[in-house]
């Protein structure tokens, strides 16, 4: 009943944009909403169903972002045929390297183990440097401009999404295979610096995906609005619903990307709510909540975790592909921790952690309020500084200021949330 | 000679900016340190606390300046520090009122209060910026160079330049006197050792009639105090840019863990240890090679290990690698 009010006023939130700004805004809040909810039900799985503390979404959103270019762009041949193979090839030898490093601290015994990984690994890193900077540099050269790039696969965008996710579970593997058996507070710490890293790595690495000189025109999974547009079928259809073409083609696309966010997110919802209620999820829930005694009961805790947080890290590099095919471009400079990380925890605390229906009820409320608080804020700000002169800077500094009153509110609805409804709003049953 | 020009350059473009910049990094570990000592939590809320800490004391100094008021040689922030302190150590007593409290009288799990500190360091960030922005702000003045290299060079005859900054200076002494007080304070006073009897074990510190209300505010006391000459150091060598101070979060605690959480010493020994890192493997070594090594085997490269935007993935690695061997730092520290 609860479930079905809080869904019903966040349909009304949504449909009220439509009805009062323009169908337009409330499709982009539905579309990233979607997004925002299926990126909520993988944290949600960590944290909710096993307890870990992941703070390094940002990173696996991002890494998302990197496959829809490493998937749909089409290959540049002059970059390839000027330094691919010999970055491939740098690449092989630096997981060599690592690879060995571990080998040598399984199989050495103890006295001599530390000096050979030291020697491995700095001897690996110069090599592995000489062989790739003069590819990186020859790769960077073509066509700097325009490409600068190896480019990727030219497959269809939609593949993407999985190998959004498939990133991520790999860079999760090897999170967790490092940080599992630290204890929670070390996790996050970890997560945060690896998320860190990710991010620097895409704005540096220019070869793989451009650095900060950013893709753009990214290809698509829909008809394009200026051939809609071009189309006379669809205009004479546009003309019977009483639209103008222009307004019908971009509802027509963001309608569209609206349907099949919302197939995968059902599809994720319905997968996370079997997984919830199975043997497993009870098994998942008993460890969160006494490592021990599940240990005692012969669960292999850390093996489970791994799992776990494999399966929500791909959830949220998914859910990044998605956001990237949605937005047409990748810019790493835009993705920050305070919006792609922790305000994906908000969402999910104030949701309900532990409840897959509360997470996705808390990624779209709240971006629905990430979203309308700057014209509230606006509004309320304009109705507060009415009574000021016209040249009072303190009113100047107000309006100014309004784009800031994000951060404020989402902290203060966190606090409000942990304070009176620790539980949330969709409290886990 | 050439090795006399290595040194120079070596202290110029590595020494010297690893030890100021260790210098803000271990005042902000401590800071995190004793939170998770006495309160048994990582604050997430720490470099915004550094930031709003930091806003006070530049809204004091622009005061202070307005008003005709300088140290001559030295930054009038100096003087807007007690300001700041006073600010945020009020700031962070009323969060610990409003926010904190509540949990620790329910006993609540460590990571609810790391939850809780995430909800408090949007407020924090959103307060500074709705305050004074998100852009860079300046607010140094005062003489900016204690030696400048023309002057070295003339001094000594040598290739190499050596300048120091005086905010460099300014940042170690400072550090030095703050550090000191500290561990005077943990060590010699009846407040710091009850402070010292409630991190080791809380049940017997109780038991031996200690006020934890009273432990838990001077704790938050003097964090905030850390957080703002910290802070005030960090914007006054660098410049002041709130996004930055949020930022700053992984090396301070990547200092902190390397160290050990709860341990002060570890905390300063942390904070060096990153820094030099940082600087060290993003820092061109081209120039003091050149100087070392005979002509004919001078490196063509910038040798470079990793470019300077790599700086924080620096920390997070030196972070892991410490953990894996010494899964609670390197000075033993503790964990809840």
């Amino acid at each position: 009943m609860r479930t079905l009010g809080l869904f019903a006023l966040v349909a009304v939130l949504i449909l009220g944009t439509g009805f009062l700004q323009s169908w337009n805004s409330a499709l982009i809040i539905l579309n990233m909403g979607l997004v925002s909810a299926i990126m909520a039900l993988g944290v949600n799985l960590q944290w909710g169903l096993a307890g870990l503390f992941n703070v390094g979404v940002m990173g696996f959103v991002a890494l998302g972002g990197l496959a829809v270019v490493l998937t749909s762009v089409a290959p540049v041949p002059e970059a390839w045929a000027a330094g691919g193979t010999r970055i491939m090839g740098a690449l092989v030898l630096g997981f060599v390297t690592i690879a060995a490093c571990v080998l040598a601290w399984k199989r050495l015994p103890r006295g001599r183990r530390g000096w050979a990984v030291a020697v491995l690994s700095i001897g690996g890193f110069f090599l592995y440097r000489a062989v790739l900077d003069p590819g990186v540099e020859a790769v960077e050269a073509v066509n700097p401009a325009a490409t600068g790039f190896l480019g990727g696969l030219g497959l269809p965008v939609v593949l993407a999404w999985p190998v959004g996710g498939l990133l991520a579970a790999g860079v999760a593997w090897v999170i967790g295979k490092t940080a599992l058996g630290l204890r929670s507070d070390y996790l996050a710490i970890a997560t945060l610096g690896i998320a860190e890293i990710i991010i620097a790595v895409m704005k540096n690495e220019d070869w793989m995906a451009r650095g900060v000189k950013n893709v753009i025109g990214l290809p698509r999974p829909l008809p394009y609005e200026i051939d809609l547009q071009n189309d006379p079928g669809f205009v004479d259809r546009a003309a019977g619903l009483g639209l103008d073409p222009t307004t019908a083609s971009t509802l027509y696309v963001k309608l569209g990307y609206s349907l099949m966010f919302t197939a995968v997110l059902v599809i994720v919802l319905v997968l996370a709510q079997l997984a919830l209620n199975s043997p497993w999820g009870r098994m998942m829930r008993a460890i969160r909540d006494n490592e021990e005694a599940a240990e005692a009961m012969g669960k292999d805790v850390t093996a489970r975790h791994l799992q776990i947080f494999i399966l929500g890290s791909v959830l949220c590099g998914m859910a990044g592909a998605m956001m990237t095919t949605l937005d047409g471009q990748l810019t790493p400079s835009s993705y920050q921790p305070l919006r792609y990380t922790f305000l994906i925890w908000v969402m999910v605390i104030v949701g309900g952690s532990g409840n897959n229906l509360g997470a996705v009820l808390g990624g779209f409320l709240i971006w629905f309020l990430w979203v309308q608080v700057e014209p509230i804020g606006q509004w309320l700000m304009n109705a507060v500084t009415s009574g000021m002169a016209e040249s009072s800077w303190l009113k100047a500094h107000l309006l100014d200021s309004v784009q800031h009153m994000r951060l404020l509110t989402m902290g203060v609805i966190l606090l409000l949330v942990l304070r009176f409804a620790p539980r949330g709003l969709l409290p886990e049953r | 000679m050439e090795i006399l020009n290595a040194l120079v350059a070596l202290s110029n473009f590595v020494l010297i900016p690893a030890i100021a910049y260790g210098s803000q990094l271990a005042l902000g570990a401590l800071g995190v340190t004793l939170i998770y000592g006495i309160l048994r939590f990582s604050n997430f809320a720490h470099g915004d606390t550094m930031a709003i800490g930091t806003m006070v004391t530049i809204l004091a100094t622009w005061g202070l300046q307005a008003l005709g008021v300088s140290l001559g040689p030295l930054p009038t922030a100096l003087l807007a520090i007690p300001v700041g302190i006073a600010g945020a150590a009020a700031l962070v007593l009323l969060t610990d009122r409003l926010v904190y409290r509540f949990y620790r009288e329910q006993k609540a799990k460590p990571v609810i209060l790391v939850i809780v500190s995430m909800g408090v360091m949007f407020v924090y960030n959103g307060v500074t910026r709705f305050i004074i922005g998100p852009d860079d702000q300046r607010f140094a003045d005062g003489e900016r160079f204690l030696i400048t290299a023309r002057e070295f060079k003339e001094m000594t005859g040598l290739d190499e330049g050596l300048a120091l900054k005086s905010t460099q200076g300014l940042t170690v002494i400072t550090a030095v006197i703050v550090v000191a007080l500290l561990f005077w304070f943990l060590n010699h006073t009846r407040t710091g050792k009850s402070m010292r009897a409630y991190s080791d074990n809380e049940d017997l510190a109780l038991l031996s009639g200690i006020n934890p209300e009273r432990v838990v505010m001077v704790t938050w006391i003097i964090v905030a105090a850390l957080a703002v000459v910290a802070g005030t150091l960090y914007g006054l060598d660098k410049s002041f840019k709130p996004f930055t101070y949020f930022q700053l979060l992984l090396p301070i605690f990547a200092s902190a863990i390397v160290g050990g959480l709860g341990s002060p010493l570890g905390a300063i020994a942390g904070g060096f240890i990153i820094a030099f890192s940082e600087v060290g493997i993003t820092y061109a070594w081209k120039k003091v090679l050149g100087y070392l090594m005979p002509e004919s085997l001078e490196p063509s490269g910038l040798v470079q290990l990793l470019s300077t935007d790599y700086k924080f993935a620096v920390s997070f690695v030196i972070l892991i690698i410490v953990l894996l061997f010494r899964p609670t730092g390197l000075f033993r520290g503790k964990s809840v």
